[in-house]
C-alpha cells in the first residue's frame, strides 16, 4: 500500500461525503475517476486569473491562457513519453480520438477488401467507428480471439493468421475495461509490422494510462488514444497521440476557426499540426486540468500507482474468490491485469442476482460499483453474460474499503436468498 | 433501508413465484423492448376479445425490478379494457410495486409499461 495513502485520500474532497449515511467507497474508477483538489484548483485558477481564448490576439490574458494550454500539452506529452508535444492532439475523449482517426486517416486510406484487425475485447468505442468505416468502404473487420483467461490468443505466433498485406489497420486496447487484461501491445506491434511493415497500429489506452506506466514512443504504435477523466483529470478532454509525419498526411477532422493559416472566400490552407486537428475554441480548462492531473500522478509516480493497485487487486481477487457462487471474468495473475474486476453471482449456470440488483444493494451500503453491459456487449456474450457487476480501483482506494465490499455482497445474497 | 426502498419481501416472493409469466403461440398483440444499459428484456403478449384483455403474459430476462414489474402489470391488466392501457401512468406502476426507485432504477421499473403501451399502440 502507498505509505502516504491518508494524505492522498485527503487530496480528494469527494471522499469525505456519505452515501445513504455510509462513508463513500468509490469503486467505479474504470468509468471515471475522482479528482484531486490540485486539479480542481488548476481549473478555478485558470477561470479566476487567466481566462481568455487561446492562439488569438496579442493581449496579456490570451498569452497566459495560451501558455497554460500549450504547457499542458507538453506535460501530457512528457507523461506518456510522447516525444515532440506536437504529436499530442487534444480531443473530447478517447471515443473522439478514435473517430478522428477513422475520419482523417481511415476514410482516405482504407479501401474495399482491405482489412481492419480488432480484438474481441474492444470497448464499443474501438468497435463501432470501425464497423461504420467498414460499411462505408467495403473493408472487412477481423477479430483476434480471446481465451478462457481473457487473454488474446497470440502466444503461439497466431498473429500471422490475422495479419497480411491486406491489413491496413490494427486497433486493439492496451488494457481491457472488463477483464482488466494488460495486452502485450509492444509484441503485437513488433510482430504485426514484421509481417506487414505498412500496417498502422492504434492502441486504445483509455484504461492503461491512468493505471500503468506508459511509454508511447517505446511501444512503436502509430496512434495512441486516451482520456482525461479516467486519470484524475476533468471530463471533456482526451488525447490522441499521432506520429508527426502521419499527422502531416492526414486531412482535418473538423473545419473552422484556429485550424487554418490563410482563408479566402473560396478556399483555405490548414494550420500546422496539431492545431490542424483542433478546430474551434478548444477545452482550455480541460487541458489545464489534465495537465495538473498528470503532474499529480507523476508526483506519486506511476510505478507506485501500479504497485498500489496491484496489491489491492490481489487482495480483492482473493476475498472475492472466497465468496460462494461468485464468478470472476478474467484471470487472477495480478502481473497481467489491472484493478478492474467484473463478476456475477452465478448459481447452477444462471446469474442468480442480476448485477443491477446487486449493485443497488451495494449502493445502499455506500459502495459505488458499475453494472450493466460495460460498453462491451460482444465480449460479455463470449462469457454468456448479459450483464456484469464491476469494481475498479484507483490510488485512493484501500483494503479497508474492500473489506466493506465483501459483507455487502453477502447482504445481497441474503436478500436474494442465494445460499 | 434498501429492503424498504427497492427490495420489498413481496416483490422478492413474486420473483420466486412469478405470476402471468409465459409465452403465447398466437397472441393478438405483442411487443418486446430491451433496455440497452443493462440488457433487461421484456416481452408482453396479449389475447384480446371485444377490446377486452382476456389474457396477458410476460417473459424476458433482466433485473428483479424489471421482471417483477412486468409480472404485476400483466396480472393487473387482465380483464381490463384495451383503451385503459394508454391511461396507465408511471405512478400507477410505482404504486403497484410499492417502491420508490431512484432515477437510475426507474427505467427498470417502467420498462414493462413501455412494452405494454407499444404493444397496444400497434
Amino acid at each position: 500500500m502507498l505509505e502516504n495513502i491518508e494524505k492522498i485520500r485527503s487530496d480528494f474532497p469527494i471522499l469525505k461525503r456519505k452515501v445513504y449515511n455510509h462513508p463513500l467507497v468509490y469503486f467505479d474508477n474504470a468509468a471515471t475517476s475522482q479528482k484531486p483538489k490540485q486539479v480542481i484548483k488548476a481549473i478555478t485558477n485558470y477561470y479566476e486569473n487567466h481566462n481568455a481564448n487561446v492562439h488569438r490576439g496579442v493581449h496579456k490574458l490570451t498569452e497566459e491562457a495560451t501558455e497554460l494550454y500549450e504547457g499542458a500539452r507538453k506535460k501530457i506529452a512528457d507523461f506518456v513519453n510522447g516525444g515532440d508535444k506536437r504529436q499530442i492532439i487534444f480531443v473530447r475523449n478517447a471515443t473522439e480520438a478514435i473517430n478522428l482517426i477513422a475520419y482523417s486517416w481511415g476514410r482516405e486510406n482504407i479501401k474495399k477488401n482491405d482489412e481492419i484487425l480488432l480484438s474481441e475485447m474492444e470497448h464499443h468505442s474501438n468497435l463501432i467507428p470501425w464497423q461504420h468505416l467498414a460499411k462505408e468502404t467495403g473493408a472487412k473487420l477481423k477479430f483476434i480471439p480471446i481465451d478462457e483467461k481473457g487473454e488474446l490468443k497470440i502466444k503461439n505466433h497466431e498473429l500471422k493468421q490475422y495479419v497480411s498485406a491486406k491489413t491496413k489497420l490494427i486497433a486493439v486496447t492496451h488494457v481491457s475495461n472488463v477483464l482488466g487484461t494488460i495486452n502485450p501491445v509492444k509484441d503485437i506491434i513488433e510482430q504485426a509490422k514484421a509481417i506487414n511493415p505498412k500496417v498502422k497500429v492504434l492502441i486504445d489506452g483509455a484504461q492503461a494510462v491512468p493505471h500503468i506506466p506508459v511509454s508511447v514512443q517505446n511501444l512503436g504504435c502509430d496512434f495512441y488514444a486516451f482520456t482525461g477523466h479516467k486519470m484524475l483529470g476533468p471530463s471533456g478532454i482526451g488525447v490522441l497521440w499521432v506520429k508527426k509525419d502521419l499527422q502531416e498526411s492526414m486531412i482535418p477532422f473538423q473545419r473552422g476557426g484556429d485550424m487554418i493559416l490563410r482563408v479566402t472566400f473560396e478556399s483555405a490552407t490548414w494550420n500546422y499540426i496539431p492545431w490542424k486537428f483542433e478546430a474551434g475554441t478548444p477545452n482550455i480548462e480541460g487541458a489545464i486540468g489534465l495537465g495538473a492531473a498528470v503532474e499529480y500522478l507523476s508526483s506519486i509516480g506511476m510505478k507506485n500507482v501500479r504497485e498500489h493497485e496491484k496489491e489491492l487487486t490481489g487482495y480483492a481477487l482473493k476475498k472475492l474468490e472466497e465468496i460462494e457462487y461468485l464468478k470472476i471474468y478474467g484471470q487472477n495473475n495480478i502481473e497481467k491485469r489491472v484493478g478492474v474486476i467484473a463478476f456475477n453471482i452465478v448459481k447452477n449456470g444462471k446469474i442468480a442476482i442480476h448485477p443491477h440488483d446487486l449493485v443497488s444493494i451495494l449502493d445502499g451500503e455506500g459502495i459505488e460499483v458499475r453494472s450493466g453491459r460495460l460498453c462491451a456487449e460482444p465480449l460479455l456474450s463470449i462469457f454468456k453474460a448479459e450483464a456484469a457487476a464491476r469494481v475498479s480501483f484507483h490510488i485512493y482506494n484501500t483494503k479497508a474499503e474492500i473489506d466493506r465490499l465483501i459483507p455487502a455482497i453477502g447482504k445481497a445474497k441474503k436478500i436474494f436468498k442465494v445460499a | 433501508m434498501i429492503e424498504e426502498r427497492l427490495y420489498r419481501e413481496v416483490l422478492l416472493e413474486r420473483l420466486e413465484n412469478p405470476v402471468a409469466q409465459g409465452v403465447l403461440t398466437k397472441p393478438d398483440l405483442e411487443a418486446r423492448l430491451v433496455n440497452p444499459i443493462c440488457g433487461d428484456e421484456v416481452l408482453i403478449q396479449l389475447k384480446v376479445k371485444n377490446h377486452i384483455i382476456e389474457q396477458a403474459v410476460y417473459s424476458g430476462d433482466g433485473c428483479a425490478i424489471s421482471q417483477v414489474s412486468a409480472s404485476f402489470l400483466a396480472e393487473s391488466i387482465t380483464g381490463k379494457k384495451l383503451e385503459k392501457i394508454r391511461k396507465i401512468k408511471k405512478n400507477d406502476i410505482l404504486n403497484l410495486l410499492g417502491i420508490n426507485p431512484g432515477p437510475s432504477r426507474l427505467k427498470c421499473a417502467l420498462l414493462s409499461l413501455e412494452v405494454l403501451q407499444k404493444a397496444v399502440d400497434q
